[in-house]
């Protein structure tokens, strides 16, 4: 429930909504000219020792200033319920330490829109707050109290415009704050709202987009897990179909060549023979491409150590995992693996590489390295860019160092947790 | 070879094609298939109830079409050691002959690529091998597995390394000698040299061969 709701209710005036919004709009004020001072020392001390270096990180400070007011906003608006909680967007530094998490900061938009906010409530929004907590609850509990004052002092100065020093005059200010203090209670309730409503405008995450950030991942996963059952069907229709009579032929053609005394029919037959044991050795190495089997039936490092025994160039397999992953995550590491071998193959020129990994907190962790002339990139080859993608639906990371010269280092973080082998 | 029996063979295929066509070869060689069925509960079943010479097996069958051939030869030679199993696969993998190599001690196994089929006469003498006590182990594993460099096969020779590749195939020294074109003097000396390096002591174990080969496609 909001404010706004409450306003339209009956009960508003016995409720607690008044209150909070006075607390609200009070609390606005207060923050907002300690923030006021905040920045302007902040400028004013860093600006003036800016030429002795000391001054630089207190303004770089002073440009965060934006996080923690953002911050704070947030959670009044969250306490005091006036209007809906909007919700940050910063980004997770994708390394630890103080040093990454300053640049993530300093670059993203969020970090300036909030800066922009803090100043805005530095310079604007307070004053209004404590304008409208002033007439709207203020003026009318002096006019209620002007009875007492006169009683105590004698005098009373209504708004600091007219001295109130009669009973008659005194008794007509306190009925006139009487009803002004309901009417302002209304006032409260809508300024309140319509303060949060700029706090949410301001500071909100982009709920729409984020909605349909979410939607796309989903239809993204969507697609991958489509993409894999496809291919296991395709790869168990050429199993079962054309490789099985591929080789009966080739049976067949064989124990043709058997039969027939040498001659032109016997070299037909012979290259009818050598032309389907062909294309049945490519239909071998196309159906593995697909889908290979000793993945699905005994795990990644078996499929791993498989992947360096073909590959052209010899490959050190160091994997040390604690059982079998999600089939997702065994699929998307194994093509990754796949392809940097396919990479170093051709394009490196190496003599060696190495296929490490393992899982620790959670995540599987591959690296392929080689000792190659480098300059690999992540935006050249369409391959490492697809698998990147695969990884990133998983929620995973895949990095390339490859300077020019070498040595080329590429490496997939998944987060994961091992499963029980499927029987 | 007993030429007065034809040796008994319980096969398995799920392809009826393919196993019709594999009942008609091993016929003609000779052979007797005393059962030919189509899923491993079947097979472990047939081995039971004519308690063959040799088992011819497909790794991938019903139900699951994952690897239940291949677990089936794998029970096979644990209940009946010393049973002469040859496992057919889609395609050779490392993975898949360590677990059937590991049953038993290694002797009496073969694990081919399916496609080896059509070269009919390789096929049959692989069989032959296997069902005398032989292993035989598939040349795209062997030439897989070569491209490794890993200790103990490091010391090895280039040729050392061809003819336990050789050997792992399950060819005599003969058969050997007449591949590399050498003599066959020549093939047992780096036979004797391979044993040594990979540290198999002259003994009475009649097996050396198989070992030398089993501690090579372990590495």
């Amino acid at each position: 429930m909001t404010v706004w709701q409450a306003l339209g209710g009956r009960g508003y005036l016995r409720s607690a909504w008044p209150w909070r919004s006075v607390a609200f709009l009070a609390s606005g004020a207060l923050f907002g000219a300690v923030v006021l001072v905040g920045i302007v020392a902040g400028v004013a001390v860093g600006a003036a020792t800016a030429v002795v270096l000391v001054g630089l990180p207190l303004l770089v400070l002073t440009a965060l200033a934006g996080i923690p007011v953002a911050a704070v906003e947030r959670w009044r608006v969250r306490t005091a319920g006036v209007g809906a909680a909007p919700a940050g967007a910063h980004r997770v530094p994708d390394a630890p330490g103080l040093a990454r998490w300053l640049v993530v900061r300093l670059k993203e938009p969020e970090t300036w829109r909030e800066l922009a906010y803090a100043v805005l409530l530095a310079l604007v929004l307070w004053p209004l707050d404590a304008l409208v907590v002033t007439f709207a609850a203020g003026v009318p509990l002096f006019l209620l109290a002007t009875p007492l004052l006169v009683a105590v002092e004698g005098e009373a100065k209504v708004v600091k415009l007219w001295t109130v020093d009669t009973w008659p005059a005194a008794t007509g200010a306190a009925l006139a704050g009487g009803v002004l203090l309901l009417a302002g209670a209304y006032v409260l309730g809508v300024a309140a709202g319509a303060r949060a409503q700029v706090v949410k405008a301001l500071l909100g995450a982009r709920g729409h987009d984020s909605a349909r950030v979410a939607e796309l991942v989903r239809s993204r996963v969507r697609l991958v897990d489509a993409f894999e059952a496809e291919r296991r069907r395709i790869e168990r229709d050429l199993h079962d179909g054309a490789q099985q009579r591929l080789v009966a032929l080739t049976m067949r053609l064989g124990l043709a060549r058997l039969d027939v005394p040498p001659g032109p029919l016997a070299d037909q037959l012979a290259t009818a023979h050598g032309e389907a044991e062909k294309a049945l050795a490519e239909l071998r190495e196309l159906i593995h491409g697909i889908h290979p089997k000793v993945l699905a039936d005994y795990g990644l490092e078996a499929a791993v150590a498989d992947a360096a025994d073909r590959s052209a160039i010899p490959v050190d397999v160091h994997l040390d995992l604690p059982g079998r992953l999600s089939q997702p995550v065994e699929s998307a590491a194994y093509f990754v693996v796949c392809e940097a071998l396919a990479n170093v193959g051709r394009h490196s020129g190496a003599s060696r590489a190495v296929v490490s990994g393992g899982h620790d907190e959670g995540r599987l962790t591959l690296e392929v390295r080689d000792d190659g002339r480098g300059g690999a990139d992540l935006a050249g080859g369409t391959g490492l860019t697809g698998l990147a993608d695969r990884v990133s639906v998983l929620d995973g990371r895949l990095f390339l160092s490859s300077p020019p010269g070498g040595p080329t280092l590429l490496r997939v973080e998944i987060p994961c947790r091992p499963t029980e082998p499927c029987a | 070879m007993p030429a007065d029996r034809a040796l008994r063979i319980v096969l398995a295929e799920d392809s009826v094609l393919l196993r019709d066509g594999l009942v008609g070869l091993l016929t003609r060689f000779g052979y007797e298939v005393v059962a030919a069925v189509g899923d491993a509960d079947a097979l472990l079943a047939a081995v039971a109830e004519h308690t063959p010479d040799v088992v011819v097996t497909d790794v991938r069958m019903p139900p699951g079409f994952q690897d239940e051939g291949l677990h089936a030869a794998v029970k096979l030679r644990e209940e009946r050691p010393g049973l002469p199993v040859l496992v057919l696969s889609q395609y050779v993998q490392r993975a898949y002959a360590a677990e059937l190599l590991d049953s038993g001690d290694g002797t009496g196994v073969g694990y081919l690529l399916k496609d080896r089929v059509g070269q009919v006469e390789e096929f049959v003498d692989a069989l032959r091998e296997v069902a005398a006590g032989g292993t035989v182990v598939d040349a795209e594993v062997v030439r897989q597995l070569l491209r490794r460099r890993r200790d103990p096969l490091a010391r090895l020779t280039p040729r050392e390394r061809e003819v336990l590749a050789l050997m792992a195939e399950g060819k005599s020294n003969g058969a050997i000698a007449k591949a590399l074109v050498v003599s066959e003097a020549a093939v047992g000396k780096h036979i004797g040299s391979i044993l040594t390096k990979l540290d198999l002591p002259p003994a009475d174990d009649t097996h050396r061969r198989v070992l030398a080969v089993l501690a090579y496609l372990r590495g």
